[in-house]
């Protein structure tokens, strides 16, 4: 798999799929429309300086609360390559593995790492490296079973070619 | 290594003699849901695969629930994508507006769901249906349609979590109360990827209801699902509503469970979670401030079934709402809300200055239907309180039981049901 790189944007515990994609905008499931309003509700900035390839770092339960697919996928469509938290809601877990946003549970990475560092992310190995701050840590590895899922960049693929 | 009844029911579906937490199994399905903001993204999903059809039309519910009667343009699209696509695949359980309710109150109703089941839904209340001792999860778009091409979903198989539910709650504690004291007591991710197995006496004390409110919320602690053994109220229940054979798992005597909690539902007070975490709970004696607000709402898969309506009306009855504040009433489904009709509950909420809407979801995840403005507050039964749920992002929702907040209606500040 490929690697990704890019500037991080930092979040807290707990920000849940309302804020990822407030429930006003579900009447549409373009992705484009959505990446839009991504992280509108949390972080009204976010939008206007996220660049394609960064990577959002938070701390516990990413993605809790809906199990609104549109959330991973604002993320994924608004050019962020990877989000990297302490630990991910189910759902969220699920759904972003199923459209192939890559993300990775690493407390001591969401620890390690601010707002604006320059980060690393190796999906083969796992590593991440702050590049900023010259440190690295070692995330968790997917099971086998995901890592078919994510190699064939999602369920949908994974499914037809069985 | 002994079972707990979640890993059973998924090791049978699975053709498999045991499993154990963390085991990636492939489970086949009962039944696939979906509603009106999922479904149109897992139709899309459903496109790209190879497939001809869908596994089973009987196998699939499609409830319009969300965004209906349609607020606006786009969600009458999503809804039009959603008639078009049950109509081409003749797809049995679709329940179009007037016999629609909201899904998880609904699903129960019509008997689809029954002990023994493994049920995805695309929405994350699907864990609603532990109250009958089925597995239920909520899961995404993608997985929604490949559950709906293939009849067959990925698990890991969750470690659990055991409370052990003892005593008689008190004339205004509900099922409501039960789950909002366990989510302040273990927090917004205290069964992550786990599951959530109430056993115990006190579980003869909660009405069917109060159950589904309890399942319906398990999500909200982070769980996978939540489940109830199957005791003789379920299969009256079950026997009443379905006529689909239903199987009985239990838990093994040395089933593993990583944790253990006691809670006697006589100690539990009518609680309430304050902004912006379902974790933030206090009880009602815990609030010394006045905290006034401007909405209640009494509804949703969380507490719009018939028990939740009877406990509003019987507050409400003879009384009125307190000047200034809009209370919206939302009786789940049509049966319900059909029941409330013929029991004169609505002509009390109505008399009592409140407004009785069709089954939506409408306000809850902050759809249409009771919108806040900035700086304004709700009480409302539903089941999450994060920034800007309901409206503005300056905006609160404090969640309660349908008692707490059919009392907070009359005074126009959070009350205590029994002191009004």
């Amino acid at each position: 798999m490929k690697a990704a790189k890019g500037t991080v944007f930092k979040y807290g515990d707990n920000v849940d799929t309302d804020v990822i994609i407030p429930a006003r905008y579900l009447n549409s499931s373009d992705p484009a429309e959505l990446a839009v309003h991504c992280m509108e509700d949390i972080d009204k900035d976010f939008i206007h300086n996220v660049k394609k390839g960064d990577i959002i770092v938070a701390d516990k339960n990413f993605g809790c609360g809906s199990s609104r697919e549109h959330a991973p996928i604002a993320i994924k469509a608004a050019g962020v390559s990877c989000v990297i938290a302490e630990t991910f809601a189910r759902i969220f877990y699920r759904n972003a593995i199923n459209i192939g946003l890559p993300i990775i549970e690493c407390p001591e990475a969401s620890r390690g790492i601010e707002a604006g560092d320059e980060v690393e992310v190796d999906f083969d190995s796992g590593m991440i490296r702050n590049l900023t701050k010259g440190t690295q840590f070692k995330g968790q590895a997917f099971p086998e079973f995901m890592q078919k899922i994510i190699a064939a960049e999602g369920l949908v693929n994974y499914i037809n070619q069985k | 290594m002994g079972m707990t009844m979640t890993q059973k029911i998924l090791a049978a579906h699975a053709g498999l003699p045991t499993v154990e937490a963390g085991q990636l199994i492939e489970a086949d399905l009962d039944l696939v849901l979906g509603n009106d903001i999922t479904s149109p993204v897992a139709i899309k999903e459903m496109e790209k695969m190879k497939v001809e059809g869908v596994f089973d039309k009987d196998k699939i519910a499609l409830v319009p629930d969300h965004f209906v009667p349609n607020k606006d343009i786009k969600s009458a699209e999503h809804c039009k994508c959603l008639r078009e696509f049950a109509h081409r695949n003749q797809i049995t359980n679709y329940f179009e507006v007037g016999e629609m309710g909201i899904e998880h109150a609904l699903l129960p109703e019509k008997g689809l769901t029954v002990a023994g089941d493994v049920v995805i839904g695309a929405d994350s209340h699907t864990c609603t249906y532990g109250a009958l001792g089925a597995f239920s999860t909520g899961v995404g778009s993608t997985d929604m349609a490949a559950g709906m091409a293939t009849g067959k979903a990925w698990f890991k198989v969750p470690a659990a979590i055991k409370f052990n539910l003892t005593g008689k709650p008190s004339k205004w504690v509900s099922g409501k109360d039960v789950i909002l004291h366990i989510i302040g007591m273990i927090g917004v991710d205290g069964a992550l990827y786990k599951s959530m197995e109430f056993v115990g006496d006190g579980i003869a004390n909660l009405t069917m209801d109060d159950r589904f409110t309890i399942a319906n919320m398990a999500i909200e602690a982070g769980g996978k699902n939540g489940i109830f053994p199957v005791d003789e109220l379920a299969i009256a229940y079950m026997k009443e509503h379905s006529k689909k054979e239903y199987t009985v798992y239990e838990a093994d005597e040395d089933a593993v469970y990583d944790e253990e909690y006691t809670i006697d539902l006589s100690t539990l007070r009518p609680t309430i979670a304050f902004p912006h975490l379902p974790e933030n709970t206090k009880t009602i004696d815990e609030i010394t401030e006045e905290i006034r607000i401007d909405q209640v709402v009494i509804g949703s898969c969380t507490n719009g079934r018939i028990d939740d309506i009877r406990t509003a009306a019987e507050i409400l009855k003879g009384r009125h709402v307190a000047p200034g504040i809009r209370c919206i009433v939302i009786p789940a489904t049509q049966s319900v809300y059909l029941q409330a009709m013929e029991e004169g509950l609505l002509k009390i909420f109505i008399e009592a200055g409140a407004v009785v809407s069709t089954p939506t979801c409408g306000p809850c995840l902050g759809g249409y239907m009771g919108i806040l403005a900035e700086g304004e507050r709700c009480v409302s039964t539903t089941n999450r309180n994060f920034v800007g749920r309901m409206g503005h992002v300056k905006s609160e929702v404090y969640l309660a039981s349908p008692a707490v907040a059919a009392a907070s209606a009359v005074t126009g500040r959070i009350s205590d049901p029994a002191r009004i």
